[in-house]
């Protein structure tokens, strides 16, 4: 993307000096770039970088119940991980929480990726005109344009005690008292996360499997392969640079996440995100950067692995 | 390809109608269970047909108490959408040239979008308390009344929740910013300069009513991603609340259809402002036919 803008620049400037304006506008183009940068890099160097840099330091502070103190101390860190070698082989709370979250990212990773794939190749390779390919595409993105929040509370119709689902069941005679465990439970947190989620899989890999020349399937099936040979053996490979942008949103998304943990676990449900938030409530503020440094660790491996795992630059 | 659909064709449609279903099912239901009459429950059966919980929505002496808090989100929404278009452009536009930290800005870019919302919501909230501290120590030192009267925090919607919405609307401004001049020709502004235009000229006249449509779509995306954000705002709002933050904190409390009334309400609220800008587009583009 940068390389063919890199090159259009290039003729550009060739063109300029070619006719002869090459020398009324070389300080212009030269300066010019930068100012039209600027207001961007301002923006994210101070609502971004430096964030992250006072998070880091601050995770090195000191706090009392009324101050935070600047230091360089391990307590932060210490407090955290506190017992966690000593009770082995038990698990602490933290390498607990941690372990739910990452329960949580595998299910919700897996569930969006199976569906969301499943829905893209659909609508790339079954549907045959453009416009019901538009018009379907338009139909998985709608509900990205609302409130998380109103898209979580939709469920407690259809999941509550007295719900569409337990009625119906009853009803059914399938149960004879109410499930309990519909709403504000693990499964809840898991149904609302991909309800939430499944758009940012779609999405990419709709844009990768509709970049794949048609002719390589014809030739597969020429040269005598299956439906599902053609799957694995040439589209699935071909599309793996939107299963990977798609992953890394939802994998982020899930090991971050206290909203839908929150709401949607009725409270209970123990997040990195949400220990992080219930310390800032208790003005824990270095407590709190600490565990945001570690969480912001754990998602910077995952991301790296996952780029491990697919060479980017050899898929583009 | 013969004309007949494969056996897999039904069974994926089967399984993209029970998607929609997953998609749409529980937000048709809180649209139904949103028009009950005033004994109407959270759950099904539909009691009732009125307008009722909108009413008392609108008039604001429910368990949801919505004004301020939607005033707040609007203007923010709407300053947020400003400064994204704007300021996407113009790193659009330098992107166009080679310029020293390009790589750099467009990876810091993509980072905003990939970190944890609680890790940057809690960056800015405390880069905003140690603000708060050094002005405060300032008001001290130098013995400035005011600070030291009137100086709560420099935490609010417009300062430290205005930055925190850009670093996730703007990543998606330049994104499509790029989409946009990949497959733009240069071509037209170069004969608007062989014409004699100055460079504010051609991109007052030829570049921008050029990219307008992409920068509607920027707009909607600045407007709603602000409208909704929620993860972000959740440490940086100081004292005031967004829509979206008074919404999760009622979750637990309100026990009537009122919220599935402002559910439905702010739901039709963005999509009548996606109708309204998708509508625009499409007025631009018929004009420029009839001009062309």
């Amino acid at each position: 993307m940068t390389e063919a803008s890199d090159t259009l620049a290039e003729a550009r400037q060739d063109r300029a000096s070619a006719t002869g304006h090459g020398t009324a506008r070389r300080t212009g183009p030269m300066l010019v770039p930068y100012l039209q940068a600027a207001p961007m890099a301002l923006v994210f160097l101070i609502f971004f970088v430096l964030p992250l840099a006072a998070t880091v330091a601050v995770s090195f502070w000191q706090y009392t119940q009324y101050s935070i103190v600047p230091a360089i101390t391990l307590e932060n860190y210490n407090d955290i991980f506190q017992d966690c070698l000593r009770d082995l082989p038990d698990l602490c709370t933290t390498f607990r929480t941690y372990l739910s979250t990452l329960k949580f990212c595998l299910i919700v990773w897996a569930m969006t990726l199976t569906i969301g794939f499943t829905i893209a190749y659909f609508l790339a390779f079954h549907v045959r005109t453009l416009k019901f390919q538009v018009i379907c595409f338009l139909l998985c993105t709608v509900p990205f344009w609302t409130s998380i929040v109103i898209r979580m509370i939709s469920w407690i119709p259809l999941l509550g005690r007295n719900g569409l689902v337990n009625e119906t069941l009853i009803s059914m005679g399938i149960i004879h008292t109410p499930l309990e465990g519909l709403l504000y439970s693990d499964f809840a947190v898991i149904l609302s996360l991909t309800h939430l989620y499944t758009l940012f899989m779609v999405v990419p890999i709709f844009n990768s499997l509709m970049r794949i020349d048609r002719t390589l399937i014809e030739a597969a099936r020429d040269a005598g392969a299956n439906g599902f040979q053609i799957l694995t053996v040439v589209i699935i490979p071909l599309a793996r640079p939107g299963i990977l942008i798609g992953s890394i949103f939802v994998i982020t998304v899930v090991m971050g996440d206290f909203l839908t943990m929150g709401i949607m676990g009725g409270q209970q449900i123990a997040s990195v995100g949400k220990i992080i938030q219930t310390q800032m409530q208790f003005l824990q503020f270095p407590l709190a950067a600490a565990n945001a440094v570690i969480l912001l660790a754990a998602v910077l491996v995952g991301v790296w692995a996952l780029l491990k795992l697919v060479d980017i630059r050899k898929e583009l | 390809m013969t004309d007949r659909r494969p056996r897999s064709f039904y069974v994926l449609f089967g399984i993209f109608l029970l998607f929609m279903m997953f998609l749409y099912g529980p937000m048709i239901s809180i649209l139904l269970l949103s028009f009950q009459s005033a004994d109407g429950g959270l759950v099904f059966p539909v009691r009732g047909l009125s307008t009722y919980w909108f009413e008392k929505l609108w008039a604001g002496d429910g368990q949801v108490a919505i004004g301020p808090a939607l005033r707040r989100s609007f203007v923010l929404a709407l300053v947020v959408m400003v400064l994204t278009v704007t300021i996407s452009v113009l790193a659009g536009l330098a992107f166009r040239h080679r310029f020293r930290g390009a790589t750099l800005l467009l990876y810091v870019a993509i980072s905003s979008l990939i970190v944890p919302s609680i890790v940057v919501s809690l960056g800015i909230a405390l880069e905003f308390r140690l603000i708060d501290d050094a002005i405060k120590d300032l008001g001290a030192a130098w013995n400035i009344g005011w600070i030291q009267s009137n100086f709560v925090s420099a935490l609010g919607p417009f300062t430290s929740g205005l930055g925190a919405h850009l670093t996730w609307t703007l990543p998606f401004g330049l994104l499509i910013m790029f989409a946009v001049f990949n497959r733009f020709d240069p071509a037209f502004e170069e004969a608007a300069r062989d014409l004699g235009a100055t460079p504010l000229q051609t991109f007052r006249h030829v570049t921008l009513p050029m990219i307008a449509p992409f920068l509607i779509g920027i707009a909607v995306f600045g407007f709603t991603l602000s409208w909704d954000e929620l993860a972000r705002s959740s440490q940086v709002m100081g004292s005031d609340n967004t829509l979206p933050m008074q919404l999760a904190a009622k979750t637990t409390t309100v026990t009537d259809p009122e919220i599935y009334a402002l559910g439905s309400a702010t739901t039709a609220g963005s999509v009548l402002f996606i109708i309204l800008m998708f509508t625009l587009v499409s007025l631009i583009q018929r004009r420029r036919r009839r001009l062309l």
